[in-house]
């Protein structure tokens, strides 16, 4: 108990890390995925077959080899890089970017799950009234795929959050898993600092099940 | 059916095609809807009926001829082609209500968003319709609280709301219960009264009767007679004609 103490501080910080990444990462996931929904059931056959290998690719590859491939493949051989003062900021970016990337690829799936919820009927209706079909999507079909998929899309963000604990493989040393492992290096293994960690995540994690659950029931479209 | 002096057809149809797959469904069909007509095109079911009043906004695209609407040919996609469908409203057999919409949503969305009009000219226009088709106590409610005959009156309203140069209407009545059929019926005659130049697709022998200019029979993808409705159900020329009609006007 006393370790969980005296690294508790150093732990916080990496968790509230988490809980930024997380934030950030959420935000430029659901707007990406998104755009690729959209672009997998546009008109245009070359944005579905760009929509269609990009999910393919990103979906079915491990999220440690796209966050080191953002990191060593991006960062250090191609020269993308966020902040050249801090590493750790880059390091951050290198993080969303991959997780964003790699997480917009089940967005857009949860989505276009939610589309084929939508009759066909609405689409027509849609088009019958003369509306474009950037229109149909914004104004008719995507508002009522979000409501069918709330729950789904809560089940990718909680994979999202629980995620950014492997981000060190981009580079991004100090969230709360890798501050544990670095503990542990030192002090040897510690049952009470592992399981507050657990909690917090709990903490963190149970409310957004729950929340999305009751929002979706809520929003569901009635037919 | 000239009353400002423009004779050209609003729409016109030439040799028309249509296949799905090995299916034929429409065959060379030549057709032209008057302004201020009421066309009412009935046949059996798979006849190509509901594809042709589809083809004239290009909910159906076709594989041969030409369908000119208001002097100029269907556009293809884009622009110009949401631009036609603004202007020749539709009726669904499915209503195909906007689901997540109020009714007062659904009947100015199109206003708004493709007219760009005004949100209170949009809300003035769409209680002043639905007053006259008979819903505008249930305006703030979602289309599944309605029943079917009420959400049918508001896709009528939907349609008036883009000021339509025709309306067409696919089955308008199939999907209703008997009870609710003639709410519907009673708007559509209205509307005939008025001018509106219509196309609809029915088995409502009765609405052909009393407010059709014209009838166009369909069977096998083939427009096989055409004629007024008095002459079409009293003296049908052909033997597929006759055949129907003995079908469904016993009983």
């Amino acid at each position: 108990m006393d370790e969980l103490i005296q690294y508790g501080p150093d732990l916080a910080v990496g968790f509230l890390n988490n809980i930024k990444l997380s934030l950030v990462i959420a935000v430029f996931s659901l707007i990406v995925g998104t755009v690729l929904a959209a672009m997998r059931v546009s008109p245009t056959p070359v944005l579905r077959a760009a929509g269609t290998a990009y999910v393919n690719v990103v979906r079915n590859t491990p999220l440690t080899l796209v966050l080191a491939f953002c990191y060593l493949g991006l960062s250090d051989t191609l020269g993308l890089i966020f902040s050249t003062e801090d590493p750790l900021m880059n390091s951050f970016w290198l993080a969303v970017l991959g997780m964003s990337a790699y997480t917009a690829a089940f967005v857009c799936e949860a989505l276009r799950s939610g589309i084929n919820t939508v009759p066909l009927g609405q689409a027509e209706a849609a088009r019958a009234i003369g509306l474009t079909f950037s229109q149909s999507i914004t104004l008719v079909i995507f508002p009522q795929a979000f409501r069918a998929v709330i729950a789904p899309l809560g089940s990718v963000l909680i994979a999202m959050i629980k995620n950014t604990t492997v981000v060190a493989a981009a580079g991004y040393t100090v969230e709360s898993s890798n501050t544990m492992r670095t503990i542990f290096d030192t002090t040897g293994t510690s049952i009470p600092i592992f399981l507050g960690i657990v909690v917090s995540f709990l903490i963190l994690i149970l409310p957004i099940g729950w929340y999305t659950g009751r929002l979706a029931r809520k929003l569901a479209v009635a037919r | 059916m000239t009353e400002n002096g423009d004779v050209t057809p609003l729409v016109k149809l030439e040799n028309v095609n249509k296949h799905f797959g090995a299916l034929h469904v429409l065959k060379d069909i030549n057709l032209t809807v008057s302004r201020g007509e009421v066309l009412v095109v009935i046949g059996p079911s798979g006849g190509g009926k509901s594809t042709l009043c589809r083809a004239v906004n290009r909910l159906e695209t076709i594989d041969g001829g030409q369908i000119i609407f208001d002097g100029q040919p269907l556009p293809e996609e884009g622009k110009a082609l949401a631009k036609l469908r603004s202007e020749v409203g539709m009726v669904f057999q499915s209503f195909n209500l906007f689901a997540h919409k109020t009714i007062r949503e659904n009947v100015t969305l199109g206003p708004i968003k493709v007219r760009k009009k005004a949100r209170d000219a949009a809300d003035t226009r769409a209680m002043e319709l639905l007053e006259r088709v008979g819903i505008a106590a249930q305006a703030d409610k979602y289309p599944a609280q309605l029943s079917g005959g009420q959400q049918q009156r508001v896709a009528i309203a939907r349609a008036l709301a883009m000021d339509p140069k025709m309306i067409l209407f696919d089955e308008p009545t199939s999907a209703l219960d008997p009870e609710m059929v003639q709410e519907v019926l009673d708007v559509m005659i209205g509307l005939a009264r008025d001018g509106m130049t219509m196309m609809v697709v029915t088995h409502e022998m009765g609405f052909a009767r009393r407010a059709a200019n014209r009838v166009v029979f369909m069977a096998d993808g083939q427009i096989v007679e055409e004629n007024t409705p008095d002459e079409f159900f009293t003296n049908a020329q052909t033997d597929r004609a006759k055949d129907f009609l003995s079908k469904i006007l016993t009983h």
